[in-house]
């Protein structure tokens, strides 16, 4: 066989055949990886009789598009609750981040008094918890995130670790003779932080805002504890809601109110399901390939050391 | 900004600067961790609901002292509860560890780099997508009509299996799942790790006339070996702790699967949605957080004796 002889093997590289072989392995471990969510984009666009007769198909015997018609005709609710998640997502990550870093940067400064209290304070969070009951008494009776916004954005405002990959971030990304000159030369602390601190440190902001975003994003657990009116479920949420009750989706249209029971009727539920999952997943999808780099670079930043 | 003159005759101090700095995470931290430890008194309260309002309720609901952990642990709950929550993540650890170091080593291995990565993308993507989703995914191939496995099964003729009551299945599908979502997410760490080993190793083992396993089994896996410790356990340091959602959603919270997929977490959640027994409820938790706790500073006593400088604190 000339062609696998035409490169000699180099020293340290595997051997053709065997490089073949993992390719074809860990060709197929992507492939399952991706194989679920495009099986997903199938079904929402096969026809509901097809699914009827042969069940969930990559290829559908089929094609139809009535799923996203029927979608964009009544489902405001899939409006509705992509404000509330893209609302919760950015007004959360701003307070996110606004407390984070301040907190980060205080105990990442040496001539603090107080450094190792609030590193205490900070810490101990992550060892010991409450529970869910202590914290859902507490959050609905005395906070009143029932039914609020705050309820989905206060839980997930801050975050030990991220306070600490932050402040081992400052550490290693500002000068301390940065700081230092800046001081003299009369600047505050609120002046050189956000002058000469956070433009320095901005990849790794940017890395904890974007970790954050998409805790947000994906967020469902809080809107299952705290939140039961419509209105206020993000999307994340809905998707739960419409798994056996697909009536959700039109619950917002009272406009509809006398044709609903009609167009409920005469929806493809199961592909439209899909379709509402696909929508609801797509920004993710896009966006992925753009943020993967910083993720990535996020995970390595740095421990949580003192 | 005010003028230079009026700023120096009114400069706080710094340290009082940095408070300012800190307060609103303080107020957090207060609020949400610190307030709702004082509710951890619940554990040892039979709850009663009393007219005005919970705290009033908090106060006058009678001490039982330990009878809500008496309760807890007297019932077969507490012991399915633990089993499966400590079984799942000791699997979740064992062959998560395992597949991800192989898959790093096979993919910083590979020839055509650029594949690599493509690879790496595709396998990092489950990883982002919502467990919500991901129970949609479960749903389109275990459904019992429509899934495509009893479409399959039924075309090869077999009896049609309906997954969403049967309870044997769940662990095998459960740890399935958790693999095939997080192993790209794991792998990451360990790809850093081979890919941070001096070649000057492999040249020198290659000289010898090393094998390719030989190179793996004698300088890749000691050297990724720190790494691996720290990472398993940090991973046992919350082995306590499920997921919520693999354990609630994927099931489709279906009562008939509980023997095999109700875990602490779901537990103590329908305790208190469902049942409205708040005592053992939170008594549950506060079982939850302290074995959490033990087992954190054991393991970060274990880390800093094998590696100090991966220790959290």
């Amino acid at each position: 066989m000339p062609f696998f002889k035409k490169r000699k093997k180099q020293p340290l590289e595997i051997s053709k055949k065997t490089n073949v072989v993992l390719i074809i392995i860990l060709g197929i471990f992507a492939f399952v990886c991706l194989y679920p969510i495009v099986f997903l984009f199938m079904i929402s666009i096969s026809s509901e009789n097809s699914i009827v007769l042969h069940g969930y198909q990559f290829i559908p015997s089929m094609f139809s598009l009535s799923a996203y018609h029927y979608i964009f005709k009544i489902g405001s609710q899939l409006l509705q609750s992509y404000l509330i998640t893209i609302t919760v997502t950015v007004v959360g990550t701003i307070v996110s981040v606004f407390i984070t870093s301040l907190y980060a940067y205080a105990i990442s400064r040496d001539d603090f008094k107080y450094k190792k209290l609030f590193v205490f304070i900070a810490l101990i969070p992550m060892l010991f918890n409450a529970g869910l009951v202590p914290c859902y008494m507490v959050n609905t009776q005395l906070l009143g995130f029932r039914n609020s916004l705050l309820g989905l954005i206060m839980p997930l405002a801050l975050n030990s670790l991220y306070i600490f990959i932050l402040r081992t971030y400052f550490r290693t990304t500002v000068p301390k003779a940065l700081i230092e000159a800046a001081r003299i030369d009369g600047a505050g602390e609120f002046r050189i932080f956000y002058k000469i601190v956070v433009p320095l440190a901005m990849p790794g902001i940017a890395t904890v805002a974007l970790l954050t975003a998409f805790a947000y994003w994906g967020d469902w657990y809080n809107a299952l504890l705290y939140i039961d009116i419509p209105s206020l479920t993000p999307i994340q949420a809905m998707l739960m809601q419409i798994q056996n009750n697909m009536q959700f989706i039109v619950q917002n249209a009272s406009a509809l109110s006398g044709q609903a029971a009609t167009v409920l009727k005469n929806m493809p539920t199961d592909t439209a399901r899909m379709a509402i999952v696909i929508l609801a997943t797509v920004p993710i999808i896009f966006a992925y390939p753009f943020f993967q780099k910083y993720f990535v670079k996020g995970l390595t930043i740095g421990g949580v050391k003192d | 900004m005010a003028g230079k003159n009026v700023k120096k005759s009114f400069r706080p101090s710094k340290n009082l600067l940095f408070f300012a700095m800190v307060l609103p995470g303080l107020i957090w931290f207060a609020l949400l961790c610190y307030l709702p430890m004082f509710g951890l008194v619940l554990a040892f309260k039979r709850f009663h609901f009393y007219r005005g309002g919970f705290f009033e309720s908090l106060i006058h609901s009678q001490w039982v002292g330990l009878q809500n952990f008496y309760f807890l642990f007297s019932s077969h709950a507490a012991y399915i509860i633990t089993r499966n929550t400590l079984l799942y993540n000791l699997a979740f650890i064992v062959l998560g560890t395992i597949c991800a170091i192989a898959i790093a080593i096979a993919l910083s291995e590979l020839l055509n780099k650029k594949l690599a990565k493509v690879y790496q993308t595709l396998m990092f993507l489950p990883y982002f997508l919502s467990i919500i989703v991901v129970g949609y995914v479960l749903l389109s191939f275990l459904s019992v009509d429509k899934g495509s496995i009893n479409h399959a099964l039924m075309f090869f003729g077999f009896q049609p299996v309906n997954w969403y009551s049967n309870p044997g299945y769940w662990p095998y599908i459960l740890v399935i799942t958790n693999l095939w979502k997080n192993i790209g997410y794991t792998s990451i760490f360990y790809l850093a790790g081979v890919l941070a080993i001096n070649k000057q190793f492999y040249e020198a083992a290659d000289l010898d006339g090393a094998s390719k396993w030989q190179q793996i089994w004698h300088i890749t896996l000691p050297h990724l070996k720190p790494l691996i410790i720290v990472l398993v356990l940090v991973g046992i340091g919350q082995i306590f702790r499920a997921d919520f959602g693999t354990f609630y959603w994927l099931p489709l919270n279906s009562g008939a699967l509980f023997p095999t997929t109700n875990v602490i977490d779901t537990y103590v959640f329908r305790g208190l949605m469902d049942s409205g027994n708040v005592g053992m409820t939170a008594a549950t938790g506060l079982y939850q957080s302290i074995m959490g706790l033990v087992l954190i500073v054991t393991v970060n006593k274990m880390i800093k004796k094998f590696d100090s400088e991966n220790a959290m604190f």
